[in-house]
C-alpha cells in the first residue's frame, strides 16, 4: 500500500490502488453514540467525488464524531459509511486525511518537517521529504518559513502548514474540523480565500466543519444543515458562487446574502430542536 | 537598554545573587565560628565547631584522600543513576504500551519507593559484599522511581488528538512512538532526572554507611568518629558541590535535547 519512493514532486495521491484525487463520501442512517449520549442519528450525507461540502450546526451536535467516523477514526453504532465505496475502517483512514480544530504541530519538528510528516512515515527520506513539501510551501505562500519553528510562526501560518500537512499525505478526502476557528477575522477571511486557492489548484474531495455560515457558503457547494444532538441532516443549501477567486464580491453579492439568510434560518430552527 | 543587555544583566544576576548569598552566611559563620561564639552557644568544645575557613584548610590539606573517595562515591552515584535509567525507562515503556503490564507492575513501582533504603541497604551489602554492587543498587533503587515515573506520565501526556492525526498521516504505531511519544516525554524524562540526581548522593551515601572500605560516606563516618569535623565538613562541601555539578549537567544537556522549549 506504501509507495517507497515518489518521482513527481507533485502532490499526486498514493495509496489505495486506482484512487483519484477525490472519492465520494456516502452515509446512510448513520447512528452513533458515546455510552447513552446519542450523537447522530438517521443521519444522511452524499459527497460526490471532488465536492466540497460544509457542515454547520449546533456546537456539541457531533459534528467532529461525523468527520472521525467519515475518517475511519470511529465506526458507527448502526448505518453504513462509505468512502470511495469501502466501508471498512481500515480503508476509510487510507483514503482521508484529517485536519483538526488545533493545528497539533509538533513543536520539536521545523514547519517543513510537519508538513511532509506523511511522507516520512511513508519511508520517504528526509531529504527528499522535504524537497516535496517545499515546492509546495513556495506555490502556498509559505516560502521562506521552512525551517522556523511552530511557535515562530502566526496563527495564519500555523494553519497554512496544517493544512499543507493534510494536504501532502496525498489522500484523496480531506476532513477539515473547523480549520479557522482560532484565528481573528481577517487572518480567517484570507486563509478562505488561500484555502479556496489551494483546493482550485488541487481539487478533492472535501467536508468541512465550521460554525461560521459565511465560511461555509464560501468555499462549499453546497452547506449540510445538522439538527442539535441527536444530529441528522435538517437542511441542504447551495452555495451561489463556491471558492469565488474575488472572495470580498462574492460574499457581498445578493445571492450570497439571500443563502446566508435562508442558512441561519435553517441553523435557528435546527438550535431550536425542530 | 536593549533586550540583549537585559537578559545579560539577568543572566549575571542569576549567579551574583546566590554567590552573595552562600558568602553571606559563610561570613558569619566565620565570625561565630572563630571567635568561639558558636561553641559556647551549645556548650561545645572550639574544636567541634570548625570554622569555614578550618574546613577549607582540611580541604586542602586532605585534597588527595579528598579526591580519591569523592571519585569513588561519584562512580556509584553516575552507575546507579544509569542502571535506574536503563531499568526505568525500560519499564516505563513496557507499562505504556501494555495495560497487562501497567496493572501488574505500578503497584510495585510504588512500593519500591516505599522500601526503607536503611533496612535494605545491609542486607545488600550480605548479599553482594563490600564492593561497589550494593550501592549501585541503593542509588538506583532510590532513582528508579522518579525516573519510571516520569518518564510514564511523559508517554501518557500525549495530545489524543495528535495520536488520532498521526494515524491519518500513515503513521505505524512505532512511529507515533518515536515521532510523538518520545519528543513529548522527554522534557518529563529531565525532570525525573533531575529529582534523581538530588537523591542519588544520599543513596549512595547510606550504601558506604553499611559497609564499604572508601568513599566519602565511609570517610564522614570515620571522621565522626575520630572527631574530625573540620574534614568531616569538607566531605560534605564536595558531597554538595558533586550534587550542584551533577543537577547542572542534568539541565545543560535538557537544553540541548529538549531545545524546542
Amino acid at each position: 500500500m506504501r509507495p517507497q519512493t515518489r518521482e513527481s514532486q507533485t502532490i499526486a495521491p498514493p495509496a489505495p490502488a486506482g484512487a483519484t484525487t477525490g472519492e465520494a463520501i456516502l452515509l446512510r442512517a448513520v447512528a452513533h453514540a458515546y455510552g447513552e449520549v446519542r450523537t447522530l442519528d438517521g443521519l444522511d450525507l452524499e459527497v460526490p467525488a471532488h465536492g466540497v461540502v460544509g457542515l454547520v450546526g449546533p456546537s456539541g451536535c457531533g459534528k467532529s464524531t461525523l468527520l472521525e467516523l467519515i475518517c475511519g477514526l470511529r465506526e458507527p453504532g448502526s448505518g453504513s459509511v462509505a468512502v470511495g465505496g469501502e466501508t471498512a475502517a481500515a480503508a476509510r483512514l487510507a483514503r482521508c486525511a484529517y485536519m483538526p480544530q488545533r493545528d497539533l504541530l509538533l513543536s520539536w519538528y521545523s514547519a517543513i518537517d510537519n508538513a511532509a510528516l506523511a511522507l516520512r512515515n511513508q519511508g520517504m527520506r528526509r531529504a527528499a521529504a522535504r524537497a516535496a513539501a517545499g515546492a509546495l510551501f513556495e506555490r502556498f505562500g509559505l516560502a521562506g518559513f521552512e525551517a522556523a519553528r511552530p511557535d515562530e510562526l502566526s496563527g495564519g501560518m500555523r494553519q497554512r502548514v496544517a493544512f499543507l500537512r493534510t494536504l501532502i499525505a496525498g489522500k484523496p478526502v480531506l476532513a477539515l474540523d473547523e480549520p479557522f476557528a482560532s484565528l481573528d477575522a481577517i487572518t480567517r477571511a484570507e486563509m478562505q480565500e488561500w484555502l479556496a486557492g489551494a483546493l482550485r489548484g488541487e481539487p478533492r474531495t472535501v467536508v468541512l466543519v465550521t460554525h461560521d455560515v459565511e465560511e461555509a457558503l464560501y468555499l462549499c457547494d453546497r452547506v449540510a444543515v445538522l439538527s442539535a444532538r441527536p444530529a441528522r441532516v435538517v437542511a441542504e443549501l447551495r452555495a451561489p458562487a463556491p471558492r469565488a477567486e474575488d472572495r470580498a464580491a462574492a460574499v457581498t453579492d445578493a445571492e450570497f446574502g439571500a443563502a446566508r439568510e435562508e442558512a441561519l434560518r435553517a441553523l435557528q430552527q435546527a438550535m431550536r430542536g425542530s | 537598554m536593549d533586550d540583549k543587555a537585559t537578559t545579560r544583566w539577568g543572566g549575571i544576576w542569576r549567579w551574583v545573587l546566590p554567590a552573595l548569598f552562600l558568602v553571606t552566611l559563610v561570613g558569619l559563620w566565620q565570625l561565630a565560628a572563630s571567635s568561639g561564639a558558636l561553641a559556647d552557644l551549645f556548650g561545645l568544645e572550639d574544636f567541634l565547631v570548625p570554622s569555614p575557613a578550618e574546613i577549607a584548610q582540611a580541604l586542602w590539606e586532605n585534597r588527595s584522600l579528598l579526591a580519591e573517595n569523592a571519585w569513588v562515591t561519584l562512580r556509584e552515584i553516575l552507575l546507579g543513576i544509569l542502571c535506574a535509567l536503563v531499568v526505568g525507562i525500560a519499564f516505563a515503556v513496557a507499562m505504556h504500551f501494555s495495560g497487562f503490564v501497567l496493572r501488574s507492575a505500578y503497584p510495585l513501582v510504588i512500593a519500591s519507593q516505599t522500601i526503607p533504603i536503611v533496612a535494605v541497604a545491609p542486607i545488600l551489602v550480605i548479599w553482594f559484599g563490600f564492593g561497589i554492587v550494593p550501592k549501585i543498587l541503593v542509588v538506583a533503587l532510590v532513582c528508579f522511581f522518579p525516573i519510571t515515573v516520569a518518564t510514564l506520565n511523559g508517554l501518557s501526556s500525549v495530545d489524543p488528538e495528535a495520536r488520532k492525526l498521526m494515524r491519518t498521516l500513515y503513521a505505524s504505531r512505532w512511529q507515533v512512538f518515536r515521532r510523538l511519544s518520545v519528543p513529548s516525554a522527554l522534557p518529563y524524562l529531565f525532570t525525573g532526572i533531575k529529582i534523581s540526581i538530588v537523591f542519588a548522593p544520599i543513596g549512595a551515601l547510606f550504601g558506604e554507611w553499611v559497609g564499604a572500605s572508601s568513599g566519602l560516606g565511609h570517610q564522614i563516618l570515620q571522621d565522626n568518629a575520630q572527631l574530625e569535623t573540620a574534614r568531616l565538613f569538607a566531605a560534605v562541601a564536595i558531597l554538595s558541590a558533586m550534587g550542584l555539578a551533577l543537577f547542572g549537567l542534568a539541565a545543560l544537556a535538557e537544553r540541548r535535547v529538549v531545545s524546542w522549549r
